[in-house]
């Protein structure tokens, strides 16, 4: 199942062929206390695909991400990341793993002490352990792509809820990692906010070609991602005819008591036999 | 296992034992850790300047008044007992001795430990509620390293010296109260204040805030790292910093106090 790998620096590795997982569960459990929160977890994400994940509230969603980032440990099962199996691997060697990877928290989680400049450069200041021009060049560019550039020496505090989590995109893309796993980046957001942050994560989509693993409870956005495109040289979306959605990179799973129940494309979501999925997405 | 009767929670003698346990286990490797981390890239220099400026700097006002206190009522409470055998003249002895092996750095200790042990348990406990702690794991930055170890190597470092600035004011305190309300010679006070000192009264009074600064921010990073329960729990680790510091200092200073006591072969 692991995909052939290349060395990179700190001895991590990370897939060598575009088409290896960027993710992949095997059979994964996990608990918390008596509260058996995943049951048997299995699927794959494909380099470079966008994976939308639903399920009712508990259901474990975030705790995949959280898996996937090494934050929690499965109970049983393998979790392999961008070719890494990372289920036995210890906290000092995560690091460079998740190096690779970037995570868009459900509240932003930005640090409440720094300007959204040092927010933004975070990763690339404890890389380099200065904010030096090439990184006020990268923070300038992370901060164009999500529209807040002037929001550079402002505390996040003084950001409204969708700044925040457009600060914590720019935040997580700014090293362009493979992958990039988005908590309900849409969640408790007005439609117009939520529409701006669905557009970024397209763009990052179509224009970076990353793999994103994304929680949410909003089946439109979703709906939208597998029906639009972004256009990079008009800065908009564009709405695809009806017999090109499979061009789009972008795959649905439904969790329902900690498996999964549904793990497909859009044409396999809308002809789906399953009642309580068929109730779901009406 | 627990049993819940009314919304009452009710927890059994063995979990209530099992998780006293798994505090220990965990707080001992928070402290091995922010140790071993001093020998670990990244070293977070600036970081721990800044909390040295925080703690060091911000708690001098407190440990100066403190001090200055504790010298003075030391030397005003003694003074009539002193009196009665005639010693009143040994009040710089006992101010100073009492001063740098002991109060100097135990309410030094208690001081910045409510001060910055609240402090920390505050900061790294809201940074937990908000995943921020989960946050930076996830931007590849270790907290151990970047939070915890700072914090302790500044505090360690600045008791120190707080301490050494609390013994002085203390003894300037017993002389402001002997010359002014005993009226005693100040020359006199002084010489045996400093005469009366010895290397084993010194090296006592030094140990003790490097073993009391460890164990401010050791607590105080333990109880804001493992918080829990959003605001409210925030307010509880803050307060549970503050007592098991508190106690924690009165408990390791009896031992230590006990055990140089053996091994300096104190007079």
């Amino acid at each position: 199942m692991s995909a052939p790998t290349l060395p990179l620096e700190h001895g991590v590795e990370t897939p060598r062929s575009p088409h290896a997982p960027a993710i992949v569960f095997e059979d994964v459990h996990i608990a918390f206390g008596d509260n058996q929160v995943l049951r048997g977890v299995s699927f794959t994400l494909p380099a470079g695909e966008t994976k939308a994940m639903f399920g009712v509230a508990g259901s474990g969603k975030s705790t995949i991400l959280k898996l996937t980032l090494g934050l929690m440990r499965p109970d049983a099962g393998r979790i392999l990341v961008l070719g890494n199996e990372i289920t036995e691997m210890r906290e000092e060697d995560l690091f460079p793993v998740r190096g690779h990877l970037g995570m868009v928290f459900q509240e932003g989680a930005l640090f409440d002490s720094l300007t959204v400049a040092e927010n933004v450069a975070f990763r690339l200041i404890e890389e380099k352990g200065v904010y030096d021009e090439a990184t006020d060049r990268k923070v300038r560019e992370a901060l164009r792509f999500v529209e807040l550039e002037h929001t550079l020496n402002m505390l996040p505090s003084e950001l409204s809820g969708g700044m925040r989590r457009r600060v914590a995109i720019a935040r997580a893309i700014i090293t362009e990692p493979e992958l990039v796993l988005y908590d309900s980046p849409t969640g408790g957001l007005d439609p117009v906010t939520s529409n701006t942050i669905v557009e970024l994560i397209m763009k990052q989509r179509d224009v970076y070609k990353s793999s994103s693993l994304l929680v949410t409870h909003r089946l439109q956005d979703a709906f939208t991602m597998a029906t639009h495109q972004f256009d990079p040289k008009k800065n908009e979306l564009k709405a695809l005819p009806r017999g090109q959605y499979c061009d789009v990179p972008m795959s649905f799973l439904i969790l329902r008591d900690g498996k999964v129940i549904f793990d497909g494309d859009i044409h396999e979501l809308a002809h789906t036999k399953n009642e309580y999925i068929k109730e779901y997405i009406s | 296992m627990s049993s819940m009767a009314n919304g009452l929670e009710l927890t059994l003698p063995a979990e209530w034992a099992k998780a006293k346990v798994l505090s220990v286990q965990e707080y001992t490797l928070l402290s091995l850790q922010s140790i071993a981390n001093i020998f670990r890239k990244p070293v977070y220099f600036a970081d721990m300047v800044q909390q040295a400026d925080l703690i060091g700097w911000g708690s001098l006002p407190i440990v100066v008044l403190t001090g200055f206190f504790t010298g003075g009522v030391l030397a005003l409470q003694s003074s009539n007992t002193l009196e009665r055998f005639g010693s009143i003249t040994l009040i710089g002895q006992l101010v100073s001795t009492s001063m740098v092996r002991e109060l100097g750095p135990v309410l030094t200790a208690l001081m910045v430990a409510g001060r910055n042990s609240s402090g920390m348990a505050s900061e790294l406990g809201s940074m937990v509620v908000t995943e921020q702690i989960d946050a930076m794991r996830a931007l590849g930055t270790d907290p151990m390293k970047k939070l915890v170890t700072p914090r302790v190597t500044a505090t360690v470092f600045m008791l120190f010296f707080l301490t050494i600035i609390s013994d002085l004011v203390g003894i300037f305190g017993g002389l402001f109260i002997a010359k002014l309300i005993l009226t005693l010679d100040a020359s006199q006070y002084l010489h045996n204040a400093w005469q009366t000192l010895v290397f084993q009264d010194v090296f006592m009074g030094l140990i003790k805030p490097v073993v009391f600064g460890f164990i401010i921010a050791t607590i105080g990073c333990y109880y804001g790292m493992t918080s829990r329960g959003g605001t409210q729990g925030v307010g509880r680790a803050t307060t549970q910093a503050v007592v098991a510091a508190s106690v924690l200092i009165l408990l390791v200073d009896l031992l230590i106090t006990k055990l140089l006591m053996a091994v300096l072969s104190f007079r």
